[in-house]
């Protein structure tokens, strides 16, 4: 197989019987290489990827080099099959993303494909820690996630729970963490130990990862944690020097690269993991304790859409989600919660359709308030329910799993504005809010 | 057939040049060194496996270690990119280009599509963990007068972070170095003499200065050295920053590999490989040296230490043999001790009794191991945990002997030795840079072709005809200040390019030669005098004396009030100067008439030298003793 290949190059090395892994010689008036064939990632359909004895790539394009095969190679040994391993004290379910990812040749791109075992080969340490169990539940980038995914991860939890496990470490891309986090926050009622959300911003295949450290903190903070809360376990700064539990429907991914993007917002974090240490120190009192089982309810209503409002927005985008059958509406409004006035119309019709309507604050940091001034007291008036200081995709994730319970608007919104798993922090202190440095 | 060739010498060079473009590599940070900290990281760096599923073993080495390293990030020349937070930018192009341009000036092959790997570095230089770095070309050849040399690659890459300090436990770096692009020149393994490299280093070095893009000073050039000799191994001795050190590090390692190949002969004509396995014999002596009076071997003790023993059977007097000037072959084996097993070092037979331990404990240490007539023993102290480890070491360096020369990294001495760095690394340590798309060669070929440098022969022509005597030509052209001479010309053309060659060839040496500090004038200094040269405010003779002047040690005078110092003295005030000198020696006019004027010139020019040409005083002169004389 000529993994990548095209066109020209693709042409020349099937006519020459080569495969990835043989040994090829390139030559013309200046150069004579020998290199072995890598699979192609190139630009250009004419040229083919070596890799020379000093270990770089280099592309030649065939229209300038005569090619030969030397002598027939191995191909690069593909990855053995994975099995399950033994159940442990502490399980870890594989998702996909970053943590778990690898080269994809054919793109160049990183691509997640390493297996829970190669983790652990990885990281050997965490077996010092407990015994391990491990499972590939799916590789998915995170990205591609979707709610029938989260009532899988749901499930494997609690599977892993019923076979005794006292913690359960799931690794997942970042991008959608905390909404996977919330979705199992509200799916399992009860937990009898954490539920460890991790990833890596630096993909494992580069010796400055941060999935080591956040594995091995996160297999930790399974064991040890007196706590049964879904939490995302990631870098506490840039430094190799612990790790943060948040609460999962308090966090957010507020950097799109640094390690320490992942930050509690209108929260503290939960712990505080000193991996070199290899202690959990707990940072608060007020979490759910582990309870003595697990209960399962992950039942998600997909038609439901989250509105970011911004000035010029349409309030017929209201008339077409209504008419589209959706079944609920998570508004981001400006400030403490509002839209443009021409919306209460519109939003009056969707609530007596039968739609919740939900505000949170595209602020992030802080609650609404829909009292202080009178576009938010009509807003109200229309039916629009005030979510606190719910973060918008806690609280679409949220009305998700709501409409999955039932479809009496009342219980919906009761449901929605009673805090169940900590998504909704009634005290804000000033150190609820980070500060920037401007001298 | 000289010394070098009958012992078979082969070298190749590995030449890295800072290149002197806007901004990095990997993102737009400028490419500055800068002191001033806006904190610090931690960070631990571990190995993995490359695309073909090997670890790299000279990685795996550094990752034992376990170390911590702290990056100090500086302000203005880091960013994400450098602190690993961010992926990198879209490659500098610029630099592409310039590795193109010396392909093609090589008479080399430039790559069709150029591909960005990782190299596996994890000593903390790189925050990433590897090194970035390309081959934009292959092949070509450079002419000495002892033959043709090939070069092998040409290869754009990253610089690693500046090393500010080093202990067993952590080691610190500095980021503004990391990601400011080198160029890599490697040529074949074709130079046959000590002299013949350093010649082919220096015309390297010269062609790369000749392309005006590259930087200059300490640092911004470094070779690596590619030794062998016949029946020895490929060498790699990193971090020669010294091209007059180049013949020096190669004569002695060359000799390093003579004698190890001597060693093996002589060991071989005692005993087998396989019977040396079977008689090594390692022993617990710390009771033995419970009451030493070694104070190294009491303080250990006193710490929990141990004392291993190591019988060496056939070695004796081979420890003692000096391999290279001031160290023994026990001295490479105490390298292998302090790098992979992180003790101090060892004892050895062929150097005791010594260090405080007496005859009487050699002679019983020799009973307990049942030393033979040929046979050497080796003596490790310190922690139990590392002990051991030592005495596997040891045992496989030993073992090594039989074989001759080992595979290793070497790292250059100030004093033109050398010692074990790491273990080489293989082809495992390069893998795909994924983050960054490939670059086709074609698009960026036509810019290359305007960046290729001229040949010496037609530099020094060029020179030559901007009005330089031949001399000074020739002292342009071998400059580390080319670059700077050729911006000075283009930009202050009004100044003669001899007076700015002269410059930057003689007066600075002439300035150090009279006790100035020329550390303290920087490029800016220099530009500065040449500009007023240029805006009439100077004139060229005061050149010396104002740089002179601001380099004085200690004097924290700005180099514009030492210039306004010079500034020029009007017609009109050099008049009355001359005619105020000439009525304090009105005797000696009178008397001497015409032959007076020497006297005067010189009293003149005591007072306004730099400030007015003698040719325009002795003019004033000769026109004032005509006045006066009538």
């Amino acid at each position: 197989m000529l993994e990548g290949y095209r066109g020209k190059a693709l042409e020349l090395l099937s006519s020459l019987g080569a495969e990835i892994g043989d040994v090829l010689q390139v030559y013309n008036d200046k150069v004579s290489v020998k290199g072995i064939l890598m699979p192609s990632y190139s630009r250009d359909d004419s040229v083919i990827v070596l890799k020379l004895d000093n270990g770089y790539n280099a592309g030649f394009s065939v229209n300038k080099v005569k090619v030969s095969l030397l002598e027939k190679g191995n191909r690069p040994q593909e990855r053995s099959e994975h099995r399950e391993l033994l159940p442990g004290k502490v399980k870890i379910i594989s998702t996909g993303g970053t943590i778990v990812s690898k080269v994809e040749y054919e793109t160049g791109a990183v691509r997640p494909a390493l297996s829970t075992e190669e983790i652990i080969r990885f990281v050997p340490e965490i077996q010092e820690i407990t015994s391990i169990s491990a499972e590939i539940l799916f590789s998915i980038l995170s990205e591609n996630m979707k709610p029938e995914f989260w009532v899988k991860i749901a499930e494997a939890v609690k599977r892993a729970f019923d076979e005794g496990s006292e913690g359960v470490v799931v690794a997942h891309g970042t991008d959608t963490m905390s909404y996977t986090a919330a979705a199992l926050a509200f799916s399992i009622q009860r937990l009898p130990g954490p539920v460890v959300l991790v990833g890596s911003q630096r993909s494992s295949d580069r010796p400055s990862s941060d999935s080591g450290i956040n594995l091995v903190s996160s297999v930790l903070l399974a064991k040890e944690a007196p706590f049964g809360e879904v939490v995302v376990n990631m870098h506490g700064e840039s430094s190799d020097t612990y790790t943060l539990a948040h609460r999962g429907v308090k966090v957010r991914k507020m950097h799109t690269s640094r390690r320490d993007a992942f930050q509690s917002i209108n929260d503290h974090p939960l712990a505080k993991v000193l991996w070199k240490e290899r202690t959990v120190k707990v940072l608060r009192n007020d979490y759910l304790r582990r309870s003595d089982g697990v209960e399962l309810n992950p039942k998600f209503e997909n038609r439901v859409f989250l509105l970011k409002f911004y000035p010029g927005l349409r309030p017929d985008i209201v008339d077409i989600l209504l008419s589209s059958g959706y079944r609920g509406i998570i508004v981001e409004g400006t400030g403490l919660g509002h839209t443009s006035s021409d919306f209460q119309e519109a939003f009056k019709r969707a609530v007596k359709e039968g739609l919740f309507v939900g505000m949170t604050s595209q602020c992030l940091f802080g609650r609404v308030n829909m009292n202080v001034y009178q576009t938010g007291r009509l807003l109200q008036q229309s039916g629009v329910v005030p979510l606190g200081d719910m973060l918008p995709e806690v609280a679409l994730v949220k009305l998700m799993w709501a409409l999955g319970q039932t479809s009496d608007l009342e219980e919906v919104k009761r449901i929605m504005l009673t805090n169940l798993v900590g998504e909704y922090n009634p005290r804000h202190s000033l150190d609820h809010f980070p500060r920037w440095k401007h001298e | 057939m000289s010394e070098y060739e009958k012992m078979g010498l082969k070298v190749g060079l590995e030449i890295h040049q800072q290149i002197n473009t806007s901004h990095k590599l990997f993102c737009e940070c400028p490419t500055t060194m800068d002191e001033e900290s806006q904190g610090e990281l931690e960070r631990y760096l571990r190995p993995v496996a490359s695309e073909l599923g090997q670890i790299d073993v000279a990685a795996f080495f550094e990752w034992e270690k376990g170390k911590k390293v702290v990056y100090e990030v500086p302000r203005r020349s880091s960013c994400l990119v450098e602190c690993d937070e961010e992926p990198p930018h879209p490659m500098n192009i610029d630099a592409i280009k310039l590795g193109l341009a010396m392909t093609l000036a090589f008479n080399g092959e430039p790559l069709d599509e150029i591909f960005v790997m990782r190299k596996t570095v994890i000593d903390g230089s790189n925050t990433s963990g590897f090194q970035r770095t390309a081959i934009v070309g292959l092949g070509g050849y450079i002419k000495d007068v002892d033959g043709v040399i090939t070069i092998q690659t040409i290869a754009i890459e990253e610089d690693a972070a500046r090393k500010l300090e080093e202990t067993p436990t952590s080691v610190k770096y500095n980021l503004d170095r990391l990601g400011i692009p080198l160029i890599e020149i490697s040529t074949g393994p074709d130079i046959r003499s000590p002299e013949q490299a350093k010649r082919v280093a220096l015309l390297i070095g010269q062609m790369l200065r000749l392309t005006g893009k590259v930087k200059r000073g300490l640092g911004t050039i470094r070779q690596d050295l590619n030794v062998s000799i016949l029946g020895g191994v490929k060498t790699e001795i990193k971090g020669v920053q010294d091209l007059d050190m180049i013949p020096k590090i190669i004569e002695n390692e060359a000799n390093r590999q003579r004698e190890l190949l001597r060693i093996r002969d002589e060991l071989r004509a005692r005993i087998t490989r396989e019977d040396f396995a079977k008689k090594v014999v390692e022993k617990d002596l710390t009771e033995l040296f419970a009451s030493s009076r070694s104070r190294l071997i009491q303080s250990e003790l006193k710490k929990g230490g141990k004392v291993l023993g190591l019988l060496a059977p056939g070695f004796k007097g081979l420890l003692g043999r000096q391999v290279m000037p001031g160290r023994r072959f026990g001295t490479e084996i105490s390298d292998y001790v302090k790098a992979l097993a992180g003790l101090g070092g060892i004892f050895h037979s062929d150097e005791l009794p010594n260090y405080g331990i007496v005859e009487e404990e050699v002679q019983r240490v020799a009973k307990e191991l049942g030393v033979g007539e040929l046979d050497a023993f080796i003596l490790v102290v310190g922690p139990e945990e590392k002990v051991k480890k030592a005495i596997q070491v040891i045992k496989d360096r030993l073992s090594q002997a039989f074989e001759g020369v080992p595979k290793e990294t070497r790292a250059a001495n100030e004093d033109g030795t050398s010692k074990f760095m790491r273990p080489q690394p293989g082809s495992a340590r390069m893998y795909p840079e994924t983050d960054i798309p490939s670059i086709l060669s074609r698009e960026l070929l036509e810019d290359a072709k305007k960046m290729v440098p001229p040949t010496p022969e037609q530099k020094l022509k060029e020179l030559m005809k901007m009005g330089l005597n031949e001399e000074l030509a020739k002292q342009v052209l071998n400059s580390p200040r080319l670059d700077q001479f050729e911006y000075l010309t283009r930009k202050y053309v009004n100044v003669s390019p001899t007076v700015i060659a002269t410059t930057l060839e003689n007066t600075l040496k002439y300035v150090k030669s009279q006790g100035g500090n020329i550390d303290k004038i920087s490029d800016g200094d220099i530009e500065a005098v040449i500009a007023s040269v240029s805006q009439g405010r100077i004139t060229k003779d005061s050149i010396p004396q104002i740089l002179l002047e601001y380099s004085t040690p200690n004097s924290n005078v700005g180099i514009e009030s030492v210039i306004s110092r010079y500034t020029g003295i009007s017609e009109e005030e050099l008049i009355n100067l001359i005619k105020e000198i000439v009525a304090q020696n009105s005797e000696e006019v009178k008397s001497k008439g015409e032959k007076a004027f020497s006297l005067l010139m010189g009293k003149v020019m005591e007072r306004v030298r730099g400030r007015a040409e003698g040719k325009k005083v002795a003019e004033l002169i000769r026109k004032v003793m005509k006045d006066e004389t009538g």
